[in-house]
């Protein structure tokens, strides 16, 4: 178990390192940042300093060879635009975008489970059928689409919850989060639906998929020998066992998630890395795209990691554990 | 007294290629504290009529008629509410396969107390009490601490025990056994085989093992019931059955227990195959493979004869002469 875990250590840092070699490049060939930092009307003196200063003048690999070393202490570059750390300045935005990304998360649990578990329980019938249906809009809607409509619905006409915007934010552990306050949770719950649409579809399948498989198996069926009731066998048998591949599924799709939430983050002005990433990109502004893309990078793999984690613990026969009787 | 009557039970399937007619006519009773030994080939539907009893048939199938008796109600009948409440309670099941049966991602005390609180209002520490005597009453030991096992931790043998104490939780009127221990080895089958046998008589509870080996019912069960093709083609005390088989097809049954002819060699087998369920022969299911078989077996269906007391057979040319058997 612990020689499992160390390797999967070993093999996130050599993806990390891999992908800074990637990220990095990729970003160097496109654009000229020292275009879009420096106004026209700068004087030769200027754009000699601001050359010096972000090492531009410098070989293309050392410039690398900086930028590794820097990041390895957590400093990927100053912003060009607000002159802050990069790091900081994502970190700065990061919470927002990763509650978003948890509530997202909760709701498509929340949704695509009984759904999904229901669905399976009634393959055949039209319940079943109609969840199938249904799970396919969910697929199929683009983001933005399902955003505006949702705020057409629920802020312009209802005038049920707010469109845009962050709200009240509550400090934990000095971080600034909405999740705990009333008001700032009335501002996630359009945005975080919005995200969740497409992941609720996945797991209703994969929820829906898994209690087919296993309502046949011979456990079920030893279950209602025992006059478990129905409710139950769903949702205490079939539902811990399809647990492990939701959960592992859920997780990877975490990652993907964040991903998602730039558009998201842009139709509601949610503050997030998202829509940092998208004012980034429109202002070339390179260390925060950099910043942006090795973050998420380091997300992905500890997301991975903890994933592993939970699995071993959701499924008993992974587990290490004592002997046989 | 009788706990379960069973008559002229229907189990069908209906599948693509035709309706299979798994269990088709079957009759039988058993009193309080017999054991029935259900016995045929494989495919002769002792399973189906198991799950039937418990109402547990999976689509496609279906009880399309009969009685099935329990204490006075016909099960076929209950609401399934009702039904419910005697599962595991009044009349409980062990399976053919152990390693299949208990649920892998929840812990043997999770499965236990469930199977008491799903029929009595009683604390989680006394449901827990009582899986722990019931753990220990089939033999395993240190009982307390195995309950915070999983399933994988067992061995087969140990995983049918567990089922076997799950079925006496709620001392059931009835037990239906599948096969318990077909899937297990020799010494270990006969092991627990002793054991139910102890626990049936201890408890009063009625039982019907199911098997294809008459070798386990000689032992074992009080009476046979010999299944082919969905239905009981004979009947009667083991001993009986057992010295004088009065069906052709339970003369290739006793053929074909090790041990019971010479030694050693490897015994008559049934000649043909098992019939093919969704396309039965007009006439005696069994003449294609029937040494007695004449024109009339192939055209007219043989009806269930009471030859003696407690003794009937299913055939036009019974081996033994009613009046004559034990
Ligand atoms: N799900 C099903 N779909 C279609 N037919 C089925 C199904 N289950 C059982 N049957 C039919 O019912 C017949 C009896 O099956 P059953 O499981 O009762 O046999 P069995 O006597 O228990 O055999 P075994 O010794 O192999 O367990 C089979 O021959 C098969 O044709
Ligand atoms: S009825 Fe005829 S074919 Fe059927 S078992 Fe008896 S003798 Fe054989
Ligand atoms: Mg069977």
């Amino acid at each position: 178990m612990l020689v499992y875990l160390l390797r999967r250590i070993a093999q996130s840092i050599f993806v990390a390192l891999a992908m800074m070699v990637i990220v990095f490049f990729g970003i160097y060939m496109i654009g000229n940042p020292v275009d879009i930092l420096i106004s026209p009307d700068a004087t030769p003196r200027e754009i000699e300093e601001t050359m010096a200063r972000f090492g531009f003048d410098q070989p293309i690999y050392i410039q690398f060879f900086t930028f590794v070393g820097n990041a390895l202490q957590g400093d990927l570059g100053r912003s060009f635009v607000h002159g802050e750390s990069a790091v900081t300045l994502i970190l700065h935005y990061m919470p927002a975008t990763l509650e978003l990304a948890a509530l997202g998360l909760f709701f498509s649990v929340l949704i695509g489970v009984p759904l999904g578990v229901y669905a399976g329980y009634k393959a055949d019938k039209w319940q079943g059928r109609a969840i199938m249906t249904g799970s396919i809009f969910g697929f199929s809607l683009p983001n933005f689409w399902v955003g505006m409509l949702l705020i057409l619905i629920f802020a312009v006409e209802l005038r049920w919850l707010p469109s845009t915007g962050r709200g009240d934010t509550v400090d934990v552990f000095g971080i600034r989060l909405s999740i705990f306050s009333e008001n700032g949770l009335q501002y996630m719950i359009l945005p975080a639906l919005t995200l969740a649409l497409y992941k609720a579809s996945l797991v209703t399948r994969l929820a829906r998929a898994g209690t087919q498989e296993a309502l046949v198996q011979d456990y079920v069926k030893f279950a209602r020998a025992k006059g478990v009731s129905e409710t139950r066998i769903l949702f205490v048998h079939v539902l811990k066992n399809i647990m492990i591949p939701i959960v592992t599924v859920l997780g990877l799709e975490l990652g993907s998630m964040i991903a998602f939430a730039v558009v998201t983050e842009t139709v509601f002005a949610w503050p997030g890395m998202g829509k940092l990433l998208i004012d980034s990109i429109l202002t070339l502004d390179r260390p925060v795209i950099v910043a942006y893309l090795m973050m998420t990078v380091l997300i992905f793999i500890v997301i991975n990691l903890v994933v592993d984690i939970v699995y071993t613990i959701l499924d008993p026969r992974v587990r290490v554990t004592g002997g046989t009787a | 007294m009788s706990v379960l009557e069973v008559h002229n039970l229907q189990t069908h399937f209906f599948t693509d290629a035709g309706v299979v007619k798994a269990v088709d006519g079957v009759d039988f009773a058993l009193n309080e504290g017999e054991v029935l030994g259900l016995v045929g080939e494989s495919g002769s539907g002792k399973s189906v009529t198991g799950f039937s009893i418990l109402r547990l048939v999976d689509p496609p199938g279906r009880v399309v008629g009969g009685h099935i008796m329990f204490r006075g109600q016909d099960l076929a009948q209950l609401p399934e509410a009702e039904m419910r409440r005697l599962r595991g309670n009044k009349i409980a099941m062990i399976f053919q396969d152990p390693m299949m049966t208990l649920n892998p991602v929840l812990r043997i005390d999770t499965q236990m107390i469930e199977a008491v609180r799903a029929h009595e209002k009683v604390s989680a520490k006394a449901a827990r009490d009582r899986a722990i005597s019931a753990l220990a009453k089939v033999g395993i030991p240190s009982p307390a601490e195995r309950l915070d096992a999983y399933p994988h931790q067992f061995s087969g043998g140990m995983r049918q025990r567990v089922a076997i104490a799950i079925a006496l939780l709620n001392g059931p009127d009835l037990i239906v056994a599948d096969e318990p221990t077909t899937a297990l080895d020799v010494t270990i089958q006969s092991q627990i085989l002793a054991e139910i046998q102890e626990l049936a008589r201890d408890t009063g509870t009625a039982l019907i093992w199911i098997t294809h080996d008459l070798a386990v019912v000689a032992g074992l069960a009080d009476r046979v019931a010999v299944m082919y093709a969905g239905r009981i083609v004979e009947t009667g005390q083991t001993d009986a059955v057992l010295t004088a088989p009065g069906h052709p097809y339970s003369v290739g049954l006793l053929g074909s227990i090790p041990g019971h002819g010479q030694r050693g060699e490897r015994l008559t087998q049934i000649p043909g195959m098992a019939p093919n369920m969704a396309h039965l022969p007009p006439g005696c299911a069994f003449a294609p493979r029937c040494f007695n078989a004449d024109e009339r077996c192939r055209s007219d269906a043989p009806g269930i004869d009471e030859i003696d007391t407690g003794r009937a057979l299913r055939c036009h040319h019974p081996l033994i002469t009613p009046g004559v058997s034990a």
